[in-house]
């Protein structure tokens, strides 16, 4: 399993009722309905994945996150997620909020633009920084909303999110001493486990 | 001439026959005392009766789902496009039933049989009959083939609404849902267009009050515009336009001409057949009158426009699914404008406000509402996907 899946997987109740914004094609949805017998529904506007979600016996939904999850119910979901798409949305902090009204608490991970080596490509090359994980150039990239480790810090504390636990991993998403030091420097991938205050 | 049945097509198929003599309780509270009903089975079922899958039909389907009654019959059964032996629903793995709906013209007891009280035809006597009497009398169906839970009740249109009765008002007797090209509830303008249809038949001077096949005849005309009519909100503008604008226009030079081909090649100047459209719609029109019986279609109108599942929980549909207990599957699409996708997402909606599971497809087609009928890639392969997980779940099962 993807080590970032690992991290999450530690905070998801067993039983409990998980929603996965942008779930792919279902590997991490499945992945808790086996370990921790979840209730679960994915989101998913990929045509691809969407078959992969059935071919798993995930529970999937075609719906575009970017209008919006109106059709939630509040505090119906004891999780929820949002791995790698908050970068990719319109409105990352309306969704961020929208989690957090449908479920107890939310999963949020994404690619932090912070990072030594973005830092670097843009300072030495000058141009939007391109890489094996962020491989689209500016203009057809679906990745519009780039973040920072402290950009999301300040949103959630802006919008008065309480952040339970904040992880940061490298591609390989191996941890270390010095990525707890500097996150915003050494972390590929930030991992976050939030709630409302 | 006799023809070469197709590999993957479940052959040739005998309907059966079973007379029903436990009184059946109507929505209206009309009895009917006893029925025939006429069904086909597809497959096998299992030794412990597992597999047993039902399909729904529509306004204007009957049992004869899949595979041919002859070698003569030009065209298979109405859904032969997802029923058969490596099909989306796959009669390899599943035992597949499909009965006549009280009130149809395929045999089972309907207006188009006689009444045995009267020894008459029940024509327009035969009591209006809702989606919840045909499910419950699916369900007696059920009981008589000894199978106690359907691995799955799908349909498409009316028949998705009977798949959601089915989920409602017998939450242990199904796994699974499978609810195609439906909508909760119809529409003002679906009435109207049921209404029309309807006028359409009522005023042929050869409907006698419903009381034609007495006079040995019946409503030809009346039927014919009603199922023209119908036909137009079957398809798409898209549909319709490449249907009929495929032969003048040459697409990739000059674009399409609307789906304006004329029939002979020049407008008439007169009120005759001009374009294609309108030969191809009184074509399917009577072919329909001749082989549909005109009571029938008042009945399944009807029992379109009452179908409400909401009705017995104050409007609010997600509490009528607060009980069920099976996981559903809805597939819409995007041309359809009869029953469009936000009419499945109420569903889906409604289906999430009371927890349960649900799957949601929303498939890219050009053909309307007709697409559920249509062998379009994606649908096939979502569907098939689906029902293989399904009988995985059947065979993991202690």
């Amino acid at each position: 399993m993807r080590p970032d899946l690992q991290i999450i997987q530690q905070w998801i109740e067993p039983n409990s009722r998980v929603l996965d914004l942008g779930c792919g094609d279902g590997t991490l949805l499945h992945y808790l309905k086996t370990a921790k017998q979840i209730n679960e529904i994915g989101l998913e506007i990929d045509d691809q994945n969407i078959l992969r979600c059935i071919e798993h016996g995930v529970n999937v939904i075609e719906q575009n996150l970017d209008q919006g999850l109106s059709n939630f119910q509040t505090n119906s979901f004891d999780t929820v997620l949002l791995t790698q798409t908050l970068q990719a949305l319109s409105n990352p902090d309306q969704l961020v909020e929208e989690m957090l009204r449908i479920g107890k608490n939310g999963i949020v991970t994404f690619p932090n633009f912070g990072n030594w080596k973005s830092r670097i490509y843009l300072s030495t090359k000058g141009r939007m920084p391109v890489s094996k994980f962020m491989p689209n150039a500016w203009y057809d990239t679906p990745n519009i909303h780039f973040c920072t480790v402290k950009d999301f810090d300040t949103l959630c504390q802006d919008r008065n999110i309480k952040i339970l636990t904040r992880t940061v991993v490298d591609s390989q998403h191996q941890g270390s001493w010095a990525m707890k030091a500097w996150p915003n420097f050494l972390g590929e991938i930030a991992i976050y486990h939030i709630t409302k205050n | 001439m006799a023809m070469e049945l197709p590999e993957d097509s479940v052959g040739i198929i005998e309907p059966q026959k079973i007379y029903i003599e436990e009184p059946l309780t109507l929505r209206s509270g009309k009895i009917l005392p006893a029925y025939d009903i006429v069904y086909e089975t597809y497959g096998n079922l299992n030794a412990d009766k597992s597999n047993g899958l039902l399909v729904c039909h529509a306004l204007s389907g009957d049992h004869h789902a899949a595979g041919y009654h002859s070698r003569e019959e030009k065209k298979p059964g109405w859904w032969d496009t997802c029923i058969g032996p490596g099909k989306a629903i796959d009669t390899n793995l599943y035992f597949v039933v499909c009965m006549n709906n009280l009130g149809g013209c395929g045999g089972t007891t309907g207006p188009a049989t006689i009444n045995p009280e009267t020894g008459n035809y029940w024509g327009p006597d035969f009591p209006v009959v809702t989606v919840r009497d045909w499910v419950n009398s699916q369900s007696v169906l059920m009981d008589k083939l000894g199978i106690t839970k359907w691995a799955a009740v799908v349909g498409g249109s009316l028949g998705g609404m009977q798949v959601l009765r089915w989920a409602i008002s017998y939450p242990e007797k199904l796994a699974h849902a499978i609810c195609i090209a439906a909508a909760p509830k119809l529409s003002a303008q679906n009435i109207a267009f049921n209404e029309v249809a309807r006028q359409s038949i009522t005023t042929d001077p050869n409907f006698h009050d419903g009381y034609y096949l007495e006079h040995n005849t019946y409503p030809k005309q009346g039927l014919t515009l009603a199922r023209m009519v119908g036909h137009i909100t079957y398809l798409s503008d898209n549909a319709m336009r490449a249907k009929f604008g495929k032969t003048v226009a040459d697409f990739e030079n000059e674009g399409g001409n609307f789906g304006r081909d004329l029939r002979s090649g020049k407008l008439s100047f007169g009120f005759n057949v001009d374009f294609q459209v309108e030969s191809y719609l009184h074509y399917q029109g009577e072919r329909f009158s001749a082989n549909f019986d005109a009571n029938t279609y008042l009945l399944m109108t009807k029992a379109l426009d009452y179908f409400d599942p909401s009705i017995d929980y104050g409007g609010d549909l997600s509490k009528a699914f607060v009980n069920s207990k099976c996981k559903f599957l809805l597939i819409s699409f995007t041309t359809d404008w009869r029953f469009p996708p936000e009419r499945s997402r109420e569903i889906v909606n409604d289906l999430l406000k009371a927890g349960r599971k649900v799957t949601y497809l929303e498939i890219n087609a050009d053909q309307g509402h007709d697409a559920f009928l249509m062998p379009i890639p994606r649908y096939i392969s979502s569907f098939k996907a689906y029902l293989r997980k399904v009988y995985q779940e059947i065979c993991d099962a202690p």
